[in-house]
């Protein structure tokens, strides 16, 4: 793993949400971090392509911008989960896939272009496995707290 | 919603596909993004913070690797919340600052009685219950019941890849 000095992780605490729309935001960041502009970009290129950074830029709302997100889980019976994992995985709207420790086993992420069409994902993944997909689409969400602090 | 229902027209999904996958890392990254689309860089940039006042947007800056990071244990937390406890409680856990989403989402009784989930990251397992222990006590006796699911593998992962280029 690549280890963060302590600028590394000055920069990833501080610099998770609100970058600047000025036309110089890289060197505002920077004022407010003690750093050069130039300073500041290297080190995010290098936290970007070392991969400690997903990438640096908008987080979009998925839900605002088209296209419908649920989560939805099966109970898979140990003997038969990889298979099961390569009949969900194969449709393309199923985005995430975890295996998780629980008699639910199996939680994934299906988006859509339009809300109709969940349906149809989860009645074909159930006809293929002849398992129950339980369905869990968000009805309320609480203040995210995508930040993390390393 | 959809992208028309979000008032996003032509030039505001050009700007989503050139910018969902990153900004590029230079000093002036909108102007960028507008050599690449056919627009200035000013409209770039109004258009964005137009997007972020409604929402479209999260937020701009570093979006962490949990992972890569040494966060490697993931454990999502499901409660069996008292109902009337949601409007109140719910909120509560969503500002813990380990707590990284947080959603009531319909129960399926009796195999699955909770409707809170809350996603909790940590360095270790012990890190994550202990975390998790934070949130019981939080909820008191308004939580009938809860149980910690923790990832074992990622079986798939493609990203959201957004479809704005529909509308």
């Amino acid at each position: 793993m690549t280890t963060l000095d302590t600028v590394d992780r000055h920069i990833i605490n501080n610099l998770q949400e609100g970058f600047s729309l000025g036309e110089r935001p890289f060197r505002d960041a920077a004022v407010q971090l003690g750093l050069s502009e130039n300073d500041l970009i290297t080190r995010l290129s290098r936290l970007v392509s070392s991969g400690l950074l997903s990438r640096f830029g908008p987080l979009f709302n998925a839900e605002r911008l088209g296209g419908a997100v649920t989560l939805c889980a099966m109970q898979v019976p140990r003997d038969r989960f990889e298979t099961i994992a390569q009949q969900v995985n194969a449709h393309r709207e199923v985005a995430h896939n975890y295996e998780r420790e629980h008699a639910f086993n199996m939680w994934f992420v299906v988006a859509t272009e339009h809300q109709e069409e969940i349906e149809g994902v989860i009645a074909a993944i159930q006809s293929e496995t002849g398992l129950t997909v339980f369905n869990f689409p968000k009805q309320q969400e609480f203040f995210l707290h995508l930040k993390v602090a390393v | 919603m959809t992208a028309a229902q979000a008032n996003l027209d032509a030039v505001d999904r050009q700007i989503i596909e050139a910018t969902q996958g990153g900004l590029l890392l230079v000093p002036r990254p909108y102007d960028e993004v507008g050599v690449r689309i056919g627009v200035k860089g000013s409209s770039v940039r109004a258009r964005l913070r137009k997007m972020l006042e409604a929402g479209i947007i999260r937020r701009i800056g570093a979006i962490p690797n949990h992972f890569a990071l040494g966060m490697t244990a993931n454990g999502m937390s499901v409660w069996d919340l008292d109902d009337a406890a949601v409007a109140w409680l719910g909120p509560q856990v969503g500002a813990l600052d380990f707590v990284t989403h947080c959603y009531t989402r319909p129960r399926h009784p009796p195999q699955w009685p909770y409707n809170l989930f809350a996603m909790v990251h940590g360095h270790s397992r012990q890190e994550v219950l202990e975390k998790v222990e934070q949130i019981s006590r939080l909820l008191g006796q308004a939580a009938y019941s809860y149980d910690v699911l923790f990832s074992t593998r990622i079986l798939k992962k493609t990203g959201l890849r957004l479809q704005a280029a529909k509308g």
